[in-house]
């Protein structure tokens, strides 16, 4: 590893989020550099998935007070295809259905149509699409399915920062190596090691997809901050041990 | 001097004409009732050798339904300007396969077969005062006859042309496809860019044969004063299959079509789909009807609307099942894009008699759901993108038959419609 640290890519300070008129985040701060992958954890109605949707700039997730910024960009007033354009991509934990839109055409527009039938096949067959790509996005996939059509089109956009809202779960066995082993080629580009740029965010409540993916740190969100960072499997290990309250300020946690 | 006719040829048209006698001034049951007396009938006009030989203007307004002057991807052709047949012609490879003609050429040719079998038998004189007025002022209309066992892969194109403002065209069209052919028959009716008001009321009668299939496409290219009746009866024998495809993605006075499938045969099918755009201030009201009354026939009806400015668009459907081995659907959706406009989406089902018959629809009239358009947006897809695609995907109904030149037709629609939405 070069001495030299790498520049954040993502910059969150002092982040308030507020959905309709209660306040869900409280002074977020997390930095994420260049080649990183963080996991998020938390309880469930905790805010993760908040703190996902604001970074992509859902409508209906107001910032109150604090900042996001990502490359040095200060993503308030982007709109949502902007940030994505910049490098920013997410897969949901609940993607919603598109009648008439092909997994297929999602696939073409967030590769942004430099997807050659190569590139498509190779999708295919990492994933095993088969006919999902004709079919209406998200109508009637399977839990399995919905998070293995979400992978091809993080796997086609290559985003910069990649986001997962719980990749693993509602996944078997056989289909979590499936989706783990595109993170991994996501977030590690195989061929590129000595680049490593691209960072992620993984939430996870198992952390079943860390058998897959290395990351770096893991931060617990609790009462709308992040309350601890530390090793990941270490601190799942505690979580499911003790429980989130006991973890949060335990001596595994670096405390903030 | 032809023969003339057998007494029972004969009484059979006396008696169309007594009928349609009396219901002249009979109006239809939906739709806004039109003056029909206050249209002439359509002028005659000059026949011609080419399609090329149309004029520019008409040549690009006939485009936007599908028909080419350039014949090379078509079978047979018929184009009627006003009240004349100007050009009608099979191309060579199909010469044996496909009879093309005007329906009163057609009558005057095969006078006892066409009023036995075809004439005003899918479609009764006395529906209306549109029928009526076919009935007893036709002025012409296409006969178009696919011979047993002939598959025709290339579009038979047809062409019912208005040139005049304040006249009516009175069309009576008749399709028969024997049994166990083929074809695929494309129809645009269109008015030339400096036609004002008039009336276009169309009887089309279509039989379909023992395992024979029709897939009939129809583009709308009327123009804003533009009032349009068809009336569309179809009959379906046994294992044969009827597709019916309506797009309409111009302003219209108001139309009002309600086609029937009769499945009368055995395991025979008939399928509705279509595209309308409500635009302006258009009177839209469109539907389908199926009588399944075949064992095992089945029907799907898939209906898309869009409507937007002032425009009023009544979306119908009815499945009557009346055997006990029948199964129909009805798939009806609309988006309603303007404050000012009204979409009904009226489905309706009735079994007569049939306790087996299943029959189903889903009717849905709502927006584009703001969290789609957000998920194509986190791909990268700016906002009025996200939402034509979405649109597009709503309205792009899996179409057999469909030209090339339609679907950008469509596509373009989409585009410049979804733009004023935003
Ligand atoms: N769009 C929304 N509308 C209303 N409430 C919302 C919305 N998004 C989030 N919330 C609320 O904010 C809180 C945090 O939800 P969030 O989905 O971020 O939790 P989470 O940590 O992802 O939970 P889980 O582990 O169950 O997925 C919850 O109380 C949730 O109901
Ligand atoms: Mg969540």
């Amino acid at each position: 590893m070069a001495s030299e640290k790498p520049a954040p890519l993502l910059q969150i300070e002092d982040l308030h989020v507020s959905v309709g008129d209660r306040e869900i985040l409280r002074g977020v701060d997390l930095t994420i550099g260049e080649g990183e992958t963080h996991v998020l954890l938390g309880p469930n109605g905790g805010g993760k998935s908040t703190l996902l949707n604001t970074i992509v700039g859902m409508p209906g997730y107001r910032i109150t007070q604090g900042r996001v910024v990502f490359k040095g960009v200060d993503l308030a007033g982007l709109e949502i295809d902007e940030r994505a354009r910049l490098g920013i991509g997410i897969a949901f934990q609940r993607p919603p259905a598109v009648r008439g839109v092909k997994l297929r055409q999602m696939i073409d527009v967030a590769a942004n149509g430099t997807l050659d039938d190569e590139a498509m096949a190779a999708l295919d067959e990492d994933l095993s699409l088969g006919h999902m790509l004709e079919r209406d996005v998200n109508m009637g996939f399977s839990g399995g399915e919905a998070k293995r059509s979400e992978m091809a089109q993080l796997l086609a956009q290559m985003p910069d920062l990649a986001l997962f809202d719980e990749p693993e779960s509602g996944v078997d066995l056989d289909n979590i190596a499936v989706v783990g082993g595109a993170m991994n080629a996501l977030l590690k580009g195989e061929e590129r090691i000595a680049e490593r740029t691209r960072a992620g965010l993984i939430i996870t409540h198992t952390g079943h997809i860390l058998e897959y993916v290395n990351a770096d740190v893991a931060h617990v969100l609790y009462s709308g901050r992040l309350a601890c960072k530390g090793n990941p499997l270490d601190l799942i290990e505690e979580i499911s041990s003790h429980g989130y309250e006991a973890c949060v300020g335990c001596k595994l946690c670096q405390s903030l | 001097m032809p023969e003339p006719l057998s007494p029972k040829a004969q009484q059979r048209l006396d008696e169309i004409r007594v009928a349609a006698e009396a219901a002249i001034d009979k109006p239809a049951a939906l739709g806004p009732d039109v003056d029909i007396t206050r249209f002439r009938t359509v002028s005659e006009q000059q026949k011609i050798e080419s399609l090329e030989s149309l004029q520019k203007q008409v040549k690009e307004t006939v485009i936007h339904s599908g028909f080419m002057a350039d014949e090379t991807d078509r079978s047979a052709s018929y184009f009627q300007m006003d009240r004349t047949p100007i050009y009608e012609r099979v191309q060579k490879a199909f010469d044996d396969a496909i009879e093309i003609t005007s329906t009163e050429d057609a009558l005057r040719l095969w006078p006892e077969e066409m009023i036995e079998k075809y004439w005003w038998r899918a479609v009764m004189p006395d529906k209306d005062k549109y029928t009526a007025l076919v009935a007893l002022h036709q002025t012409e209309g296409y006969f178009i006859r696919v011979k047993a066992g002939r598959k025709v892969e290339k579009p038979i194109q047809a062409c019912l042309f208005v040139s005049e403002s304040n006249v009516s065209q009175n069309v009576h069209n008749i399709i028969i496809v024997e049994d166990g052919a083929e074809a695929n028959v494309i129809t645009g009716c269109n008015v030339h860019v400096d036609v004002k008001e008039g009336l276009h009321a169309g009887i089309s009668e279509f039989y379909v044969g023992k395992g024979a299939k029709l897939t009939f496409t129809m583009v709308h290219n009327w123009a804003a004063d533009f009032s349009v009746r068809p009336r569309t009866g179809v009959v379906v024998d046994d294992d044969g299959i009827y597709i019916n495809n309506y797009v309409l993605l111009t302003p219209v006075k108001s139309i009002q079509a309600f086609p029937v499938a009769k499945l009368v045969g055995a395991r025979s099918t008939a399928v509705f789909n279509s595209i309308v755009y409500g635009l302006k201030d258009s009177y839209i009201d469109l539907g389908s009807e199926s009588q399944l009354i075949g064992e095992g026939s089945r029907s799907e009806a898939v209906a898309r609307t869009v409507s937007m400015d002032q425009s009023t668009v009544y979306s119908r459907g009815r499945l009557i099942g009346r055997t006990n081995d029948c199964k129909a659907h009805l798939d009806c959706r609309g988006i309603v894009q303007s404050p000012e406009s009204t979409q009904w989406a009226i489905p309706d089902l009735a079994s007569e008699g049939a306790p087996g018959a299943e029959l189903s629809h889903e009717a849905a009239i709502s927006p584009i759901a703001a969290e789609e358009i957000y998920y194509l947006m986190t791909r990268g897809l700016p906002k009025d993108e996200a939402i034509s695609m979405i649109t597009r995907g709503f309205v792009n109904i899996d179409i057999p038959g469909l030209p090339d030149v339609l679907r950008k037709q469509i596509d373009k629609a989409i585009e410049e419609t979804s733009k004023e939405a935003m």
